[in-house]
């Protein structure tokens, strides 16, 4: 690496210093545009402890449901985490911290967390679970409540194409919280499947710039579908 | 006659006016995009990212990069945009989407509304839905009046741990249309064939029944 070649040669590389009970944020939704490899890569490191932000945990057998067998999540801050019966077996016994967050709630964290943005008030969760232990305010009549931002040791994000120098073009739905993670991590760590040179991206189209990506991998990728719907001809 | 989950779907679908941008939960709501009135344009608005849902794909569209907010495969209709999930709430929690359709648990004549958790046996998360409770002004919930044992989920305080406090005006029923205001249901239409009695045996919390209560019109 060189200047602002942000390119490792491998995925251990990718994810080297990651440590025992740190923070990962993770880009995804469902099974949707997830790093599919660089979690591979936490599980074959066994790296323990973790705390894991991402919208869900996958499932039993993909995405981050297989850091789930060899119990390296310790704690997960998701919105919504069915379709995975480990995942509910640990949340049930208490191995497994569970927060849940509100969607909206849980993606302006991150966006807080990577703008130096320390709190914000949302109306979302007042007069709810989710307000418990948490300051009010009320401002033009509504109630609000203080959620606080989100900052990771790292980031693992999943993007479509980038240049070497870390620019980045999500595809489609598989965008959703991967631009928000790749600003909220110490070491932003992001796979693609395509890498091209600087230059050969249209700066008007790119979603994430480069200053918030620090290694950057070409992987091949399963893409699995959760929910496979088709419309008769 | 309560109404079918189709039926239910078609009555909110009377409530799109053309122009709208339209949030739908999960089950009976996506149905209401199967109902949208001839000659009339709304975009689907899925929280995940999408804008301009279109329909599920043929075989050979499928796309895994392109799903809704309930994982399925889907399409991209005419005019769609792509956008982060915090733009997509942004959208929600600044109002600016026009309509959104959730199923519940319970509603309450406050106008609370219990609709992600039953504690000890459904611990799945709310997703989006607090969001879209807490941002959106104009909303619908459908949900069935009573459960299997004749047990109403209009109530007069929730039972069970709140999606959103106080942002609940309209509720439609497999058996009425009601209204939530003043802290009472409002009682605007029944379901075909369904009598006031049996709307007011079914219903908890206080209803206020006027003396016309047309049948709803299909």
């Amino acid at each position: 690496m060189a200047g602002f070649d942000k390119v490792v040669s491998s995925y251990e590389e990718a994810m080297a210093g990651l440590e025992d009970n740190m923070t990962v944020i993770s880009g995804g939704f469902g099974l949707c545009g997830i790093p599919e490899n660089l979690i591979a890569e936490i599980k074959r490191k066994g790296t323990k402890g973790i705390t894991i932000v991402s919208n869900n945990c996958g499932v039993d057998d993909f995405g981050l449901g297989v850091l789930l067998p060899n119990r390296q999540i310790s704690k997960i801050v998701a919105s919504y985490v069915g379709e995975n019966a480990e995942f509910e077996r640990q949340m049930m016994s208490g191995e497994l911290e569970v927060v849940l967050t509100p969607q909206g709630t849980l993606a302006e964290k991150m966006r807080a967390g990577g703008a130096g943005i320390p709190a914000f008030f949302t109306a979302t969760g007042y007069g709810t679970p989710v307000a418990e232990g948490k300051e009010e305010r009320e401002f033009d009549g509504r109630h609000y409540i203080l959620e606080e931002a989100i900052k990771g040791d790292f980031s693992i994000v999943k993007a479509w194409k980038a240049d070497r120098y870390g620019n980045l073009i999500f595809r489609k739905t598989a965008r959703n919280f991967n631009p928000l993670a790749a600003t909220a991590g110490k070491i932003t760590v992001v796979e693609v499947e395509e890498i091209v040179e600087p230059g050969e991206l249209d700066p008007d189209q790119i979603h994430t710039p480069g200053i918030y990506v620090d290694r950057l991998i070409q992987g091949t990728f399963e893409k699995r579908i959760e929910q496979r719907t088709v419309r008769q001809k | 006659m309560a109404l079918s989950r189709e039926q239910l779907a078609q009555r909110v679908a009377q409530e799109l006016q053309d122009g709208y941008y339209v949030n739908l939960g999960i089950g009976i709501p996506t149905l209401v995009a199967n109902y949208v009135p001839e000659g009339m344009e709304v975009m689907l608005q899925s929280e995940n990212g999408l804008l301009g849902m279109g329909q599920f794909p043929k075989e050979d569209e499928i796309d895994a990069d392109l799903i809704n907010a309930g994982k399925q495969t889907v399409t991209m209709a005419t005019g769609a945009s792509i956008f982060d999930s915090a733009e997509s709430f942004a959208m929600i929690r600044g109002g600016h989407v026009d309509l959104t359709v959730l199923g519940a648990f319970e509603v309450d004549v406050n106008g609370n509304i219990a609709s992600y958790m039953i504690p000890g046996k459904l611990i799945k998360g709310m997703g989006g839905a607090m969001d879209l409770v807490a941002g959106a002004d104009n909303i619908i919930v459908t949900m069935t009046h009573a459960s299997k044992h004749g047990e109403s989920k209009l109530l007069n305080n929730c039972s069970l741990p709140l999606t959103g406090k106080g942002c609940i005006k309209r509720v439609l029923t497999d058996l009425a249309f009601i209204e939530i205001k003043e802290g009472k249901f409002h009682l605007l239409e029944r379901a075909p064939g369904v009598s006031i009695e049996e709307i007011i045996k079914l219903t908890e919390g206080e209803l206020i029944v006027p003396d016309n209560v047309p049948e709803m019109q299909f």
